[in-house]
């Protein structure tokens, strides 16, 4: 009985094995099928868009994409280099979109004197845009409402 | 002694004096430039871990064209009258490096305010000297900028002002900016 137990768990291992073995063969790692001992070639350098006009939301909910470049922006507790110019104190004298309204709210309806900490943070939403070609065919069109 | 030994020994004075001048005016100066370069503003460590370390990560360290502005090509001004002045203030400096004012991180952080409106200041009074030593209005070309430089920029220079009104901490961490602005800041409490 002992021995057929055994021989059956040696057997499971056996086949576990062969099986992620079998699936790591087809499965493709971020770096692609070089070697780790290998360098990979480093992947085409992506620059980000030149400074345009806003760029459509393509559904309703969707936060609005940043339609210009970003390098050396920084986001911290003690200046938040976005809203030197998209802050409502600030937006018109900098010719930018202004923040929405939902943002001064906290996570219980209250409305804020200044940006909610929750919404602070613009980049965990809002990003800039680089010319990369979509990695898998995509057919995705915007609601009916939002067409132009 | 004769006319001519007069004229001998006036003569031996002139040249020594030219000598002595040259040894000690080109010795200040070459002590002036010793301590003039990112080597010497390093050899601090309140230089080297703070300011010195978020300067590496900015464009004026590491850009597309290999061009580096070092410390003093911001901080101490090229025309010679205007050096010597920065040099003199700087004595103020060594006094702190003895009494070790920021010869912590945390010290520094709290000193990083008042060090940073220091430099403000004296970059509005100079309408950014020491930026333009490379960044002049006249030479830029608008419609090679984007399209928020054009705006910035002509607005900015028509209203008469400087670098560094709008680009602060562009080189290094910037200290709380709440007494600045405080809509660009997390709400306090």
């Amino acid at each position: 009985m002992k021995m057929q137990a055994m021989l059956k768990m040696v057997l499971l291992g056996a086949v576990l094995v062969a099986a992620t073995q079998a699936l790591a063969s087809h499965v493709q790692s971020l770096r692609g099928d070089t070697d780790l001992t290998d360098e990979a070639t480093a992947p085409e350098v992506q620059y980000y868009n030149k400074d345009g006009q806003p760029i459509d939301r393509n559904y309703v909910q969707q936060p609005p994409l940043i339609p210009h470049k970003i390098d050396g922006y920084r986001i911290t507790i003690k200046h938040n280099k976005c809203l030197s110019c998209h802050s409502w104190k600030n937006y018109k004298s900098k010719n930018a979109t202004k923040i929405s309204q939902t943002h001064f709210e906290s996570r219980d309806g209250f409305v804020l004197a200044n940006v909610s900490a929750r919404r602070y943070f613009c980049t965990q939403c809002h990003v800039p845009q680089t010319n990369a070609k979509p990695l898998v065919e995509n057919e995705f069109k915007p609601v009916e409402v939002l067409r132009h | 002694m004769s006319t001519s030994k007069i004229k001998k020994f006036g003569l031996a004075c002139l040249a020594v004096g030219a000598v002595i001048g040259i040894i000690f005016w080109g010795g200040f100066n070459w002590s002036m430039e010793l301590t003039n370069n990112e080597e010497f503003c390093t050899s601090c460590h309140e230089m080297k871990d703070n300011v010195y370390q978020e300067y590496k990560t900015t464009i004026h360290y590491s850009n597309r064209s290999g061009v580096r502005a070092t410390c003093p090509d911001c901080h101490v001004p090229k025309e010679w009258i205007h050096k010597v002045i920065r040099k003199i203030q700087a004595s103020n400096e060594l006094y702190h490096k003895v009494m070790g004012t920021i010869d912590t991180r945390e010290k520094f952080e709290a000193h990083r305010l008042e060090l940073a409106k220091h430099v403000w200041k004296t970059m509005k009074e100079t309408d950014s000297r020491e930026c333009r030593n490379c960044h002049k209005y006249d030479y830029m070309d608008y419609p090679s900028q984007g399209r928020r430089a054009i705006q910035q920029h002509t607005k900015g220079f028509d209203e008469g002002k400087t670098c560094i009104d709008c680009h602060k901490g562009i080189a290094h961490e910037l200290p709380d900016m709440y007494e600045e602005d405080p809509s660009a800041v997390l709400l306090k409490h």
